[in-house]
């Protein structure tokens, strides 16, 4: 690839990803700089929901086409992302009959399949749902990985040519004569994998061209090489559920507002969400009145949620972007859709372009789009193949066996990490010796946390996305030491210790805003295990010397052995 | 006719079976009722009285003399450090544990690799004691997740125990599966059954031996998970011992955790010899009375079962046990709806930090000199109820590495008092 132009894509979120991997195919020498994991900003806070585009079939129609072709593609691409759950359109007495028949318009006018269901069919496939609850639309939402999705574009990027740099910073661009052709990196731990402890470093990358998909920080991309991106960061909350509380997409059928959206994820439920113009994406308030808004009012769809145990709450930061002269006041207002600026065109800026705003849902448009005019710009003539060729782990998904006896996992082990890793299963959990349950709460095994190390280095928190361990119920009480264990023989024991309090840290951060009830005893259990069983809190490695002779040093010591007195065994020999 | 007692003990941890002892052992009419398991199936066996003080000072040699300076409205304040004393030794009595010899604490590794103070210890723990200088091999289990004997070794070291320690992992003789529960480990050892390793069979003792012998290095104790035996861990330690001729000790693993398990069959098995009556299996779910309890209801099948008594003790727990409950709006205590002192806005409820100072783990009751829980305006609440245990605040216990010892002493001076003072 000596001779193929160099792109660095900045921004490992699915975007980013995205595009990395539709350049690659077609042929391109591509860096991805990502300062954070990839998926470290909004692609790893976001709700989950593979949009039918039902939700935008009244007010914005062509994002409802584009979401509802995306919505097929990933479907067949990115298989084992993807839970096809189906989608309700939930109408409440209180919700108006117009717009209800509105939507089902928009939909059927978008080519978005639905129909209306009575109250009565929506209770017999949601038993939960209030009973009030006049009748809905049926729409095909799903729930969608967006951890596993990034990470399977990132390694087939990867296996194309292209170099992946996370946790890595761009602190500046390279301009040269009026063109940018380049950036310049901090590397917190050298090129390559993230590895606790070792030195960083900077680097100037040189480029042919710059892609900027950094979402909401995209203006501040710009700012370095003077060009206004009139980003307009919205934050929103989060709340996750203990169980499943359903197993349909539930969306209030009422114009846009906070808390009107219930998705089924894994073995929870995520409620969702609020909408909150900011100025910071990564300094902002997580406020209380935000979750308690998504409980109480999505209560009104769901009643048992109103009680219900939550497990932790998350933000993200809708990355915005309106056309310098529309001047939306709310958030709500501001446009879904997505925006490719050509910087050489709009700022006489050749060697950057941005793309800003969109969804998840359709990343992969987006990427496309972005490659095109890539293409464009070096007279590439290479046709995008995305929609068509299968991301890694979904490329023989129908071929399900019975995992269980191949793999000697529990049935439920075995189907969850099936359902996880798709046609990866035989690599990766082929392996000699004993594959125990590392994360009981979301099954997954040894196997796949060594797959997941692989791959990135000793960053626990990677591996947590990757696999999904300690985010089930405990929060990571009853496994961050034994996922710690596992990095220990390929990394040594500093880096292991550094690893793991970042992997608490990181943990207890979501679940303060769902300490109350069983999260609030659940949180009370962790840290007695952690505190008081391990003595992590005050770890005598990382304290001062202690004065062992000082201590007791065993009650025979003077005597002879203590495990060989035979007399103090008291009755528990049992004969 | 409601079943009636002198003293009535609700709940079964540590705190409960201690007060039912105490008051059964000075010749009380005591009867215990218990809704589940306790907090001992989580805990880790070990009993700690005071291992740093709340400022964080520590490890503390001495716990008893740091009890005098504990701030006002800790548990250990209001029953004085001589319960403390009497606690521990009704304690030592009746359980096969170690470090009544002294009031130093102990240091005991930890699963984790640090060292913790503690003041009484299962005698299976005594041989890992970390001021004993003699160099140990700690060994894990391949499939054995809660127990890396290397990672567990490093930090030891890093840390800078008087003696060279390493660690092995092995494979568990025998064809146990991959998540094998703890107990299952600990059945084979006890029954000592013939397995399969190597192409032949021997008994699972010997097998165990065997897998270790090959990494001795002439270290004379041998440190394993605490998976050696439910009903003979001694004779497990000792066969163990002999055959390769070391000491053998455990390191407390959980939860499940097997030293706690044996903690409570060794309590349950002494309130019976003490002659105390016990109902496990129900929770006591509601009471009458005003100013003092009359009675309280037990649920039994759906039905609820009227239990008096002339004087009570609430010992059901803190948010773990299920003592201490709470929801958005606040904190309470679910049985007699006693005041529960917590900030308004429960956003204070926490610190930032994972280990920080946190205000949840101090939730529980406030009680006067005789452990009787308090209203928010500090008049007792019923004149026959005293509290004791974990359901008790005030005190940060993970922090401070008091838990046990909280519920040792606060348990034997409540069913004492109540003793006392029925008819
Ligand atoms: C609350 C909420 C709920 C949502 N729910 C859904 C949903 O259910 N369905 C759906 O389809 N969409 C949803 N979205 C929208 C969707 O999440 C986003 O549109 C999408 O994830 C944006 O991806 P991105 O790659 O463009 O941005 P990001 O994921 O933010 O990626 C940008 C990356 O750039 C990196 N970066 C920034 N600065 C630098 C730098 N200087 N150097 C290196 N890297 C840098 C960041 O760390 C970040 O990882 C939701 C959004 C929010 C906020
Ligand atoms: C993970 C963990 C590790 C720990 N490690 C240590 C350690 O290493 N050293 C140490 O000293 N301490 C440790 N502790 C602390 C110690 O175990 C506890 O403080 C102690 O066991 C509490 O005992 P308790 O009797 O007060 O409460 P619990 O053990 O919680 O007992 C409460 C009992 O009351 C019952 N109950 C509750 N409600 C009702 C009702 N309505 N009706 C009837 N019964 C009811 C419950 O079922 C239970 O049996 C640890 C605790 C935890 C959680």
């Amino acid at each position: 690839m000596g001779s193929s132009p160099h792109i660095v894509v900045v921004g490992g979120g699915s975007t980013g990803t995205g595009i990395t991997r539709d350049l690659a195919m077609r042929g391109f020498d591509v860096t991805l700089v990502e300062q954070g994991n990839l998926t470290h900003g909004t692609t790893g806070r976001m709700h989950g929901l593979l949009h039918s585009g039902g939700r935008y079939a009244v007010s914005d129609r062509a994002s409802a086409r584009e979401c509802i072709a995306e919505n097929r593609v990933l479907r067949e691409i990115a298989a084992h992302c993807v839970e096809m759950t189906g989608g309700l359109f939930v109408k409440r007495p209180e919700d108006g009959e117009a717009y209800f028949e509105g939507k089902l318009d928009g939909c059927r006018a978008c080519d978005i399949p639905a129909s209306v269901i009575s109250g009565e069919e929506a209770r017999a496939m949601e038993p939960h749902l209030a009973r009030d609850v006049e009748k809905a639309i049926t729409v095909p939402d799903g729930a969608v990985d967006p951890f596993r999705l990034v990470v399977a574009n990132a390694a087939d990027a990867r296996d194309r040519g292209a170099r992946i740099e996370t946790h890595s910073t761009v602190t500046d661009l390279l301009v040269e004569a009026g063109e940018v052709v380049g950036v310049e990196v901090e590397h917190e731990a050298g090129p390559g994998e993230r590895v606790h402890g070792v030195e960083g470093g900077r680097e100037e990358i040189r480029a042919d061209h710059v892609v900027n998909a950094t979402g909401a920080w995209a203006g501040r991309i710009g700012a370095m090489a003077g060009v206004d991106i009139e980003v307009r960061p919205s934050k929103g909350v989060m709340t996750v559920m203990n169980v499943r509380q359903v197993d349909t997409v539930l969306n209030r059928c009422r114009p846009k507002g906070d808390a009107d959206v219930i998705v089924p994820h894994e073995t929870t439920v995520i409620l969702g969400t609020t909408d909150e113009e900011v100025d910071d994406p990564e300094d902002y308030p997580e406020e209380q009145w935000e979750v308690d808004a998504v409980i109480d009012t999505l209560a009104s769809l769901v009643p048992m949620l109103r009680d219900a145990r939550t497990i932790r709450s998350f933000w993200g930061v809708r990355p915005l972007y309106e056309p310098p002269d529309v001047g939306s006041d709310a958030p709500t207002d501001i446009t879904r859709d997505f925006f490719l600026l050509d910087h050489a065109e709009r700022d006489g800026l050749p060697g950057l372009t941005s793309i800003v705003g969109g969804k998840f849902t359709t990343y992969r448009l987006m990427a496309e789009r972005v490659a095109d005019h890539v293409c464009g710009r070096f007279g590439v003539d290479a046709d995008c193949r995305t929609a068509d060729v299968p991301l890694p782990g979904s490329e023989d998904f129908s071929v399900l066996r019975d995992y269980m006896d191949e793999f000697g996992l529990r049935s439920p082990v075995g189907r969850r990490s099936v359902e996880r890793l798709g046609s990866r299963a035989d690599d990766v959990l082929d392996v000699d010796g004993p594959n125990p349950t590392v994360c009981e709460c979301e099954a997954v095994t040894r196997a796949e946390i060594r797959d997941a190390i692989e791959g990135s280095g000793s960053d626990l928190n990677a591996v947590r996305i990757r696999t999904r361990a300690s985010m089930g119920n405990c929060q990571g009480g009853f496994c961050c030491h034994r996922m710690a264990s596992e990095l220990h023989g390929t990394y040594d024991e500093p880096v292991v210790r550094e690893a793991w309090d970042e992997l608490l840290a990181e943990r207890w951060k979501g679940q303060r805003h769902a300490l109350w009830g069983r999260q609030l005893s659940q949180a009370m259990l962790n840290y007695a295990l952690h505190a008081t069983t391990q003595n992590r809190d005050r770890d005598p490695a990382d304290a001062g010397p202690v004065d062992y002779a000082a201590f007791d040093d065993g009650p025979t010591r003077a005597g002879g052995p203590a495990g060989a007195d035979v007399a103090a065994d008291g009755g528990q020999n049992g004969n | 006719m409601a079943i009636d007692s002198a003293v009535l003990v609700i709940g079964g941890g540590l705190a409960g079976l201690t007060s039912a002892l105490a008051a059964a052992r000075a010749g009380g009419d005591v009867r215990l009722v218990s809704a589940k398991q306790s907090t001992l199936r989580n805990a880790s066996g070990l009993v700690d009285v005071l291992g740093y003080a709340p400022d964080g000072t520590g490890p503390l040699i001495d716990p008893f003399e740091a009890i005098t300076s504990l701030p006002e409205g800790h548990p250990y304040r209001t029953v004085g450090v001589d319960a403390v004393r009497e606690a521990l030794a009704l304690f030592d009595e009746v359980t096969d544990y170690c470090g009544g010899h002294t009031d130093r604490n102990a240091l005991v590794p930890t699963h984790g690799g640090t060292v913790k103070p503690t003041a009484r210890y299962p005698r299976g723990v005594a041989a890992g004691l970390a001021s004993d200088d003699r160099d140990a091999l700690l060994v894990g289990f391949e499939s054995l997740l809660d127990f890396d004997a290397p990672l567990a070794a490093d930090p030891l070291r890093a840390a800078g125990v008087p003696f060279g320690v390493r660690g092995v992992t092995v494979g568990f003789p025998g064809d146990l599966r991959a998540d094998a529960k703890v107990t299952r480990y600990a059945k084979l050892l006890d029954v000592n059954d013939e397995v399969g390793a190597n192409g032949r069979s021997r008994a699972a003792r010997a097998a165990l031996a065997a897998a270790v012998e090959p990494h001795l290095d002439g270290e004379p104790r041998v440190g394993f998970p605490a998976v050696l035996g439910d009903d003979r861990p001694g004779e497990v330690r000792r066969t163990l011992g002999e055959m390769l001729g070391v000491d053998v000790f455990e390191v407390p693993t959980g939860p499940p955790s097997l030293p706690g398990l044996r903690l409570e069959d060794a309590l349950f098995a002494a309130l019976d010899a003490a002659g105390a009556s016990i109902e496990t299996g129900n929770p006591v779910v509601d009471f009458e009375g005003e100013g003092r309890v009359e009675a309280v209801y037990v649920e039994k099948n759906g039905a609820r079962i009227p239990y008096t008594a002339d004087q009570y003790v609430l010992a059901t727990g803190g948010l773990v046990g299920k003592g201490v409950e709470s929801d958005r709006e606040g904190v309470s205590e679910p049985v007699f709806d006693c005041h529960v002192p917590h900030p308004a806005d429960r956003y204070d409820w926490f610190d930032e930090d994972a280990f920080g100072d946190h205000a949840f783990a101090g939730f529980g009751l406030r009680t006067d000199a005789q452990l009787r829980p308090l209203t928010a305006e500090g008049t007792v609440e019923f004149d026959n109820l005293r509290a004791a245990g974990a359901v008790l605040g005030g005190y940060d216990f993970p922090a401070e590495k008091s838990g046990s010892g909280v519920s040792l002493a606060t348990g034997y001076a409540a069913g004492w008092a109540a003793t006392q003072e029925a008819r």
